[in-house]
C-alpha cells in the first residue's frame, strides 16, 4: 500500500507543475459554464413549468461540473498509460514488484486530482461572485455539504474505476482508440455531462439511475444544492459503493487475466 | 545538356495535384486498418449523436426555446455541425500543428520547397468525422420536412452560403490556433472556445445567449454572420437580401487569420529537438 501512496504523491506533484496549461483550461471551462447557464435560462424562460430543477441548483451543478471537469470527465486519459501499452514500455512496469491495476489506479487518480486542483479554485471563486441568477450559491446545509464532499470522493473513485476498464481493454486489443472514444462518449452523455439527469425523460432516467454512470458526477453535484436528498440520496450512495466495488473487482480480474497472456512485441 | 534529374527542368507537380496525392496516401493508409477505421467512425458518430439526443430530450420537455421550434433549431444545428465537421476534416493538420511545433517537425516542413500550408493541410485528413456530416444530413432532411419554411431558390442557396461561410470561418479559427502556437508553447487550450465551443453552443441560434454574446460573435469572431443573420432570412423572419449574403462577409475573416499566420511563420524559432 505504501508504495502506491508514494507513487500517488509523486504523480500529484508532477501534475501540479502544468500551471500554464491549466490557465488555458480555466478560461475555457469558465466560458463553457457561462454559455450553458445562459442556454438553461433561455429554456427556463420559455417554459418554466417544465423545468425539473431550481435555477440555483442548475447553476451550482454547472459550475461544479466545469470546476471539477479534470476530475470527473470521461475524455481525459493519462497519455502515458496509453502510450506504455502501445509502445511496450509496460514491460518495464511488469518487471517491478507492483500490480499494474493498483499502479494505474493511483496514477490516474493523482493526475485527475492535480488537474482539478489547479483549475477549480479560480473558477469557483469567480462563480461565487457572479450576479444572482448565474452564481454558485451556498450549499443547502452543512449536512448536505458533508455528504457532497463524501460523494465527490466516491464519484472520483467510481469514474477512475470505469476509466480503468477502458485502459485494460487496451491490453486485449492493440488499437483501442475507437473503443476508448466510444466508451467516453457514452460516459459523457450518461453521467449528465451534456444535460443533468433530471432533464432526461422519466422512463430512461429510471433505468439510468441504476447504472454506474449515475454514480459519478450526478450524485455529488445534486446533493450540494439539495436536489438529491432523503432516501433517494442514501440509495444513490449505496449504489456508488456497489459500483465502485464491482468495477474494481472486474478490473482486477481482467487485468490479472491480461497480464498472464500479455504479449510484448519485440523492442 | 540538361539531364532529367536537374531540378530546374523537372516539371513541378501542381499544388492541387500534390494535395490530391497527399490525400490519397492518407486514405490508402487508413484503409489498411479497416476495423480501426470503422470503430473510429462509429465513435465519432456516437459522440455527436449523444449531443443530438440531449437536444431532443430538451425539446421533448420544453417544446420551444425563445421562439424557435425544434425543427428550426435542428436546421441551425445541422448547418453548424456540417460546416464545423468539414473544417475539422480538412484542417485537422492545423489542429495538430502545435504538436508539430513542439516535436520540432515543422523544421522539416520548412526545408521543403513547397507551400507550408499545403504540406500541413496535406498531412492529415480526418475522414472518420464524415459520420458527423452523415448525422447532420439526416437532421437537415428532417428539419426541411417538418419546419414551416417555404423554400425558394434563394433560401436554399442561403443554406449553402452558411455552410461555405461557416467552413471558412472555422478553418480561419484553426489557422489562428496554429499561428498562436508560434508564440505560446503551452496554454492554447482556450482557443477551443472558438472551435469546439462554437460548434457545441452554436447549435442554438446565438440570439438566445443575449446581447453581449451576440455582439462578440458579430464583431470579434463573426460567427453570427454565418449562423444567426442568414438563418433569419431562411426562416423568413427577415426579407432583406443582405442577410443572406452576410456569410461571404464572414469569409473575409480568413484574411486577418492568414496575416497572423504569416507573421507567426516569420517569427518562428525552432523548439530544438
Amino acid at each position: 500500500m505504501k508504495k502506491y501512496i508514494s507513487y500517488f504523491r509523486m504523480w500529484l506533484v508532477m501534475g501540479l507543475q502544468y500551471r500554464a496549461a491549466a490557465f488555458g483550461g480555466v478560461i475555457t471551462q469558465f466560458f463553457w459554464g457561462f454559455m450553458e447557464i445562459i442556454a438553461m435560462h433561455a429554456f427556463h424562460e420559455s417554459n418554466p413549468a417544465s423545468y425539473p430543477m431550481t435555477m440555483e441548483a442548475t447553476c451550482s451543478y454547472i459550475w461544479f461540473q466545469q470546476a471539477f471537469i479534470a476530475m470527473l470527465s470521461a475524455r481525459l486519459f493519462d497519455g502515458q498509460i496509453l502510450e506504455s501499452v502501445r509502445s511496450g514500455n509496460i514491460a518495464y512496469e511488469l518487471c517491478r514488484p507492483v500490480h499494474i491495476y493498483d499502479l494505474w489506479f493511483s496514477r490516474s487518480t493523482a493526475s485527475r486530482l492535480s488537474g482539478a486542483g489547479l483549475r477549480c479554485i479560480p473558477i469557483l471563486i469567480v462563480a461565487v461572485f457572479l450576479p444572482k441568477s448565474y452564481r454558485l450559491s451556498a450549499p443547502a446545509g452543512p449536512v448536505q455539504f458533508a455528504f457532497f464532499l463524501l460523494t465527490l470522493v466516491l464519484a472520483v473513485l467510481v469514474s477512475v474505476s470505469y476509466i480503468m476498464l477502458i485502459y485494460i481493454s487496451g491490453l486485449y486489443t492493440i488499437s483501442a482508440d475507437g473503443f476508448r472514444r466510444l466508451c467516453s462518449s457514452m460516459m459523457d452523455f450518461l453521467t449528465g455531462g451534456y444535460i443533468p439527469l433530471p432533464f432526461f425523460p422519466a422512463k430512461i432516467r429510471q433505468v439510468l439511475e441504476l447504472l454506474p454512470f449515475a454514480s459519478m458526477q450526478n450524485v455529488p453535484l445534486r446533493i450540494y444544492s439539495g436536489d438529491l436528498a432523503g432516501t433517494a440520496m442514501y440509495r444513490a450512495i449505496g449504489l456508488q459503493l456497489f459500483w465502485l466495488a464491482a468495477m474494481v473487482a472486474a478490473g482486477r480480474v481482467l487485468c490479472r487475466n491480461a497480464e498472464r497472456k500479455l504479449m510484448v512485441q519485440g523492442g | 545538356m540538361q539531364t532529367q534529374n536537374n531540378p530546374q527542368t523537372r516539371k513541378r507537380t501542381g499544388a492541387l495535384r500534390l494535395y490530391g496525392h497527399y490525400l490519397s496516401i492518407i486514405l490508402r493508409g487508413k484503409m489498411q486498418y479497416k476495423k480501426s477505421f470503422f470503430m473510429l467512425f462509429a465513435a465519432s458518430f456516437l459522440a455527436s449523436f449523444t449531443v443530438f439526443l440531449s437536444v431532443y430530450f430538451m425539446f421533448q420537455r420544453f417544446s420551444h426555446v425563445k421562439g424557435y421550434t425544434y425543427s428550426e433549431v435542428l436546421l441551425c444545428y445541422s448547418i453548424v455541425l456540417t460546416a464545423f465537421s468539414l473544417a475539422e476534416i480538412w484542417a485537422r493538420g492545423l489542429e495538430d500543428f502545435p504538436g508539430m511545433v513542439r516535436r520540432g517537425e515543422f523544421d522539416r516542413i520548412m526545408l521543403r520547397p513547397r507551400s507550408l500550408l499545403l504540406q500541413i493541410l496535406g498531412s492529415q485528413l480526418d475522414i472518420e468525422r464524415f459520420s458527423k456530416i452523415l448525422q447532420a444530413l439526416i437532421m437537415l432532411i428532417y428539419a426541411v420536412n417538418t419546419s414551416d419554411v417555404r423554400w425558394t431558390p434563394l433560401r436554399a442557396a442561403t443554406v449553402l452560403f452558411m455552410l461555405v461561410g461557416g467552413c471558412a470561418l472555422f478553418s480561419g479559427i484553426f489557422l489562428i490556433q496554429a499561428a498562436l502556437s508560434f508564440f505560446l508553447l503551452n496554454g492554447l487550450e482556450f482557443t477551443n472556445i472558438f472551435t469546439y465551443g462554437l460548434n457545441e453552443h452554436g447549435k442554438y441560434p446565438v440570439d438566445i445567449y443575449g446581447r453581449g454574446v451576440m455582439r462578440i460573435l458579430t464583431f470579434v469572431i463573426p460567427f453570427a454572420l454565418v449562423q444567426y443573420y442568414p438563418l433569419l432570412y431562411v426562416l423568413g423572419r427577415r426579407e432583406e437580401i443582405r442577410y443572406a449574403l452576410l456569410p461571404f462577409a464572414a469569409a473575409l475573416f480568413l484574411i486577418p487569420c492568414y496575416l497572423l499566420w504569416r507573421f507567426g511563420v516569420r517569427h518562428y524559432k525552432s523548439s530544438g529537438s
